[in-house]
């Protein structure tokens, strides 16, 4: 059970949170603009990497704010917390 | 009756004489003891029947590894408890146990057959036999296995003991009480961190706590007496908690772990009473120090599971903890040193015992001093097999060759009355692996350790390979100094004296004269798993060991393997020729030992299993009777029976009433969103399907979401209240997703937009009236307000006041009816809706429930999202096309409606549907096809809503069917198991068309 740190509340148990998948993904600003391919690349296709993603997060039960994380998926371990629009920490690739 | 207790211990109060029973029959033992030791005392070995073969099995341990002493505790239907063990459990007065697995009792046992016929019962027995015929596995094979199969009752009645959770946090948490968690937790109390220890047994200290060897000392004192002093000391530790009778089940990321204290477990029956059971720690610690210890390993030699066989430890920890002797005349059958420990404590008490031993020699102090004391040792032999079928009698063994791989030279019988094994320990990496830390393996003495310490969790003392005192007490101290960072100088100046030596002759499976097919060596007792078994897999092409694992059933029972998995996986590396460190293990998953269910629930039971959300005029319904539905977590009445109606009569009664005259309905359930914000119109524009920025103030729309993909998501009418504020309402079982749904757009994808949501669900209390009565209700109730149909027309918005009370009001119909929603602030709720009641007295206004929601909107056409709708249905799919808008650029799922999937023609679609007898009902959920004849048949749809209609006096239903828009008029079959329906495709409104009595 993962404890995570709420940009804006602090550490918190993982059952306060919701996982909302893989972060980054733009929503594409003229999505009538785009090919089937191009629009079913932004809706399905997602990485699921075994190493350092980045990643959504919601505060459900909390202060109900979307945030990033950078988790290692091949041992859980939380390194990096940030808020939406903010930059992903460059240390991470 | 025999009394094999022959010494006093301090662990036992043998002023405290404690009667139980097992199998029917009373037995004493003491305060102090277990069920295991007090059954031994009486010298019952025999407490079971194996699973497999039915042969006679004795208790082979002291602890939690225990595979064959498992019993049924108490026989009352709902106190009643499978699959304990007797090691563990701590005897009280008035016990009951009985044994498991047998029939029709423990001494005589009709599947004992079994044992008879196991050459007819190999590894994969049930897959290579229960094959065919396909017709025998129902009504022959299954109803057979499920007789002989599983162990122990479950109780049939809910368990009325009391069970509880609890957190706690803590710097630093120690598993396990023995001599070096007990030097951790220490060291870490005194160097101030807030520290917890937990061990399962009822008392700290081990299996150091009973050590009595003169040639095993710290500091000149037994080490024994050492450890007691430091026990003493720890507990006067201010920041140091101790938990014993609490083990810890699951060691989860992130240090969660989950612990169980057993509470009254050990009391007698009448102290249980009105106690907490067990208690489910759940444990958030800075640093973990697993200090669990290590298990003995047995031997796996032929017919090693005779009653009276015990681990040679075990016979040692009843001889000088509980006073117990296994047996009068006992062999010693070991690889390494620690049953010379049995041996010379055996000697001691006066019990008669002899060694054999698998080494060629070995010169530790420890066997010079059993020697010295003439203790007869056999070197370089091995047990061949044993005799005896209640209990052990004797023994043969042989001479091992010089490499160790067959035996040579005559069979020596031996007579005995117990015998001790002894195959090394297998240290206890449970805790380890479950944190997600990996394992090396030594090969000097085959042990899998634990490897990569990360920084908040480390391994001490056996758990960690180090099996002699010198090694735990000092490599302990200087890891927990390095641990926590801290330059503790308390064991500086400990003197060890440990005379056991460390050399070991590792065989797996050992050598034999007879063909390994006709030996019976068992690798786990309580599934009945064999070395022939493990070849026989190989041998059929299993190499994966989670394969072999699972083939053979090694390591599968209630003891997970304890015992018997390192001898699977030596065997595997033996037989393929491979090192057993590249093998691998089998995955240690939680409990480490078994949970009952009460624990893992706790207090969630009954009335509290799940929150219940009621309505404000929830009591009402109560009284006139409702029957209630679940929807989400909310009781919605369904339908309010009277005089003994059934639902069909009551739904029919209820909906003619709101169609004729007046219905009123509890629709404060609905998920109401306050949105608020300059962007407010702009928002909705691009959750919806349809344009909202031309929404006059006070008007109402009715709005489709969808997801991204296009597949419709939730409906409901939002309310303009003013420029920037709007009122929107969702489906009931969808509020809390929407809400997700839209602070996740808001927030991550348009963060420029000023817009605020608020869940205000809770905050208002609605009742929905409707009919053609309706205008005349509410008139009574606001007569100051304008209701004609130019002031107040369908879909929109007035506020007004009841009794000085604001009240929101909305001109908006989900029954086609002219129906109005009255929203008052929660704690007015069920005022309201009595003065509702009482205003429709002379209409007779109807309260009705969700069936005749269903009913009354179904005769309309209305979808509900969820029933009509699985996800998969586009807004077209629902003939809905009106409703998404052509010109907006953009809105969530708008690409995905012209995606190549999205815009067949041949999707399942919505249509009505009429059966060609009125009166005939669909079922909801009934398959539809065009041919019956043709097979395979191809499934057109199924019916998604189905009702007969009071009003229409006809059977009306809603399917989705492939192509179905282009299908109006065409003749379709639902089959159904004796007899197929005619239906005709129709459209999905059915009543009321031009609706006209929206302002009837």
């Amino acid at each position: 059970m993962f404890l995570i740190n709420c940009p804006f509340c602090g550490e918190r148990d993982q059952s306060e949170f919701s996982s909302g998948g893989e972060a980054h993904i733009v929503r594409p600003k003229q999505p009538t603009e785009l090919s089937d391919d191009e629009w079913a690349e932004y809706l399905f296709m997602r990485k699921n990497i075994k190493g350092i993603q980045f990643e959504r997060w919601n505060h459900v039960h909390g202060c109900r704010k979307w945030f990033n994380v950078v988790r290692d998926t091949s041992n859980d371990k939380i390194l990096s917390v940030y808020k939406m629009g903010e930059k992903p920490p460059v240390n991470y690739k | 009756m025999p009394n094999y207790r022959i010494h006093k211990t301090e662990y036992i109060d043998e002023t405290k004489r404690v009667s139980f029973k097992y199998d029917g029959k009373t037995y004493f033992g003491y305060e102090g003891d277990t069920l295991a030791s007090a059954l031994l005392a009486n010298g019952i070995h025999l407490v079971g029947r194996s699973f497999k073969y039915h042969r006679p099995r004795g208790i082979v341990s002291c602890g939690a590894e225990e595979p064959n002493a498992i019993c049924q505790i108490g026989s009352k239907k709902d106190l009643t408890e499978p699959n304990v063990r007797a090691t563990e459990l701590e005897l009280y007065e008035g016990l009951e146990a009985s044994s498991q697995n047998c029939w029709p009792n423990v001494k005589f046992d009709i599947g004992g057959i079994n044992n008879f016929i196991s050459p007819l019962i190999p590894a994969g027995f049930y897959y290579k036999t229960f094959m065919w015929p396909k017709s025998f596995w129902k009504k022959v094979y299954e109803p057979l296995i499920r007789l002989s199969a599983g162990l122990g009752k479950s109780p049939t009645e809910p368990d009325p003991d009391i069970y509880d959770h609890k957190y706690v946090h803590y710097d630093v948490l120690v598993i396990g009480g023995g001599v070096s968690g007990i030097i951790a937790a220490k060291m870490a109390a005194k160097n101030n961190f807030k520290t917890l220890l937990v061990d399962d047994k009822k008392i700290l200290g081990g299996s150091t706590i009973y050590q009595n060897n003169e040639s095993i000392k710290i500091d000149d004192k037994l080490s024994s007496e050492w450890l007691k002093n430091e026990i003493q000391e720890i507990k006067k530790l201010s920041n140091l908690s101790i938990k014993t009778r609490t083990s810890i089940a699951a060691y989860h990321g992130y240090n969660f772990l989950l612990a169980k204290e057993n509470l009254t477990d050990h009391l007698p029956e009448e102290k249980k009473k009105n106690k907490i059971r067990q208690r489910l720690w759940k444990i958030r610690a800075k640093k973990v120090v697993i200090a669990t210890g290590s298990i003995e390993r047995p031997l796996v030699f032929n017919n090693n599971d005779r009653p009276g066989i015990l681990l040679s430890n075990s016979i040692n920890k009843y001889l000088d903890y509980y006073g117990v002797t296994c047996g009068e005349n006992i062999i010693l059958f070991t690889n390494n040193d620690s049953a010379y420990e049995t041996s010379i404590s055996l000697h001691k008490k006066g019990i008669k015992n002899i060694i054999v031993d698998l080494r060629k020699s070995a010169r530790s102090e420890l066997i010079k001093q059993a020697e010295s004391l003439g203790i007869k040792i056999y070197f370089n032999h091995v047990v061949t097999n044993t005799f005896g079928y209640r209990k052990i009698n004797s023994l043969e063994i042989m001479k091992l060759s010089e490499d160790g791989n067959t035996t040579v030279g005559n069979k020596i019988r031996l007579s005995c009355d117990c015998l001790g094994m002894s195959g090394g320990w297998t240290p206890m990496v449970h805790m380890h692996t479950q944190s997600g830390g990996k394992l090396d393996f030594r090969d000097e003495d085959q042990v899998f350790l634990p490897k990569e310490n990360s920084e908040d969790q480390i391994s001490v003392g056996s758990c960690n390979g180090d099996f002699d005192l010198e090694n735990i007490i000092d490599k302990t101290v200087n890891k927990i100094n390095k641990f926590l960072d801290i330059d503790n100088q308390d064991y500086q100046d400990t003197n060890i004296i440990c005379s056991k030596g460390n050399d070991k002759r590792n065989i797996w499976l050992l050598p034999n004269k007879i063909p390994l097919g006709k030996t019976k060596c068992f690798i786990d007792f309580q599934n009945d798993s064999t070395a022939k078994d493990i070849k026989l897999a190989l041998k059929e092409g299993f190499r994966s060991i989670e394969h072999v694992k699972r083939y053979t059933t090694t390591g599968m029972a209630t003891d997970q393997g304890k015992l018997s998995n390192m001898h699977a996986l030596g065997i595997i590396a033996d037989t393929a020729g491979v090192k057993m460190g590249t093998l691998g293990t089998t995955t240690f998953r939680p409990p480490f030992t078994p949970l009952t269910f009460g624990t893992l629930v706790g207090r969630n039971v009954g009335k509290f299993f799940e929150v219940v959300r009621k309505t404000s005029m929830h009591e009402w319904h109560v009284k006139n009777n409702a029957e209630f539905e679940n929807v989400g977590q909310w009781k919605r009445p369904w339908y309010y029976p009277k005089n003994g109606e059934n639902m069909h009569d009551a739904v029919q009664r209820e909906s003619k009433a709101a169609r004729d005259s007046a219905g009123i309905l509890d629709a404060s359930t609905l998920g109401k969103i306050d949105i608020q914000g300059s962007d407010a119109s702009e928002f909705l524009n691009r959750v919806y399907t349809n344009a909202w920025s031309k929404l006059a103030i006070g008007k109402c729309r009715y709005g489709l979401m969808l997801n991204e993909d296009g597949m419709v998501y939730d409906d409901g009418v939002t309310t303009r209240i003013s420029e920037n504020h709007y009122l929107m309402t969702t489906t009931t079982g969808g509020a809390a997703n929407v809400l997700s749904k839209l602070e996740d757009y808001l927030q991550t994808e348009w963060p420029e937009l000023d817009v605020y949501l608020t869940s205000v669900t809770d905050h208002y209390s609605t009742a929905s009236i409707c009919g053609p009565n309706s205008k005349k209700i509410l008139n009574k109730l606001f007569p100051n307000l304008d209701l004609s149909d130019e002031n107040f027309p369908h879909m929109s918005f007035k506020e007004d006041k009841l009794e000085n009370i604001n009240c929101r009001i909305m001109r908006i119909s989900f029954t086609g009816e002219q129906s109005y929603e009255i929203n008052i602030e929660s704690k007015y709720g069920h005022s309201l809706w009595k003065m509702c009641i009482e205003a429709g007295k002379e209409f007779n206004l109807t309260p009705y429930g969700t069936e005749t929601m269903h009913l009354l909107r179904a005769e309309k056409g209305f979808i509900i999202v969820g029933q009509d709708t699985d996800g998969t249905m586009t807004p077209s799919d629902l003939q809905m096309d009106w409703i998404v808008s052509k010109k907006k650029f953009d809105f969530i799922g708008k690409r995905s409606l012209y995606r190549s999937d999205t815009v067949r023609e041949d999707r399942k679609q919505l249509v009505g549907l009429l059966t060609d007898d009125p009166k005939e009902i669909l079922e909801e959920g009934a398959q539809i096809v065009s041919d019956v004849k043709s097979k395979p048949i191809d499934m057109l749809g199924h019916v998604t809503s189905s009702y007969f209609s009071p009003n229409l006096n006809k059977s009306i239903a809603l399917a989705v069917v492939r192509s179905g828009k282009t299908m109006k008029g065409q003749k379709l079959i639902i089959p159904m198991e004796n007899k197929n329906i005619n239906v005709t495709v129709s459209d999905t409104i059915f009543l009321d068309k031009e609706n006209k009595r929206l302002n009837a």
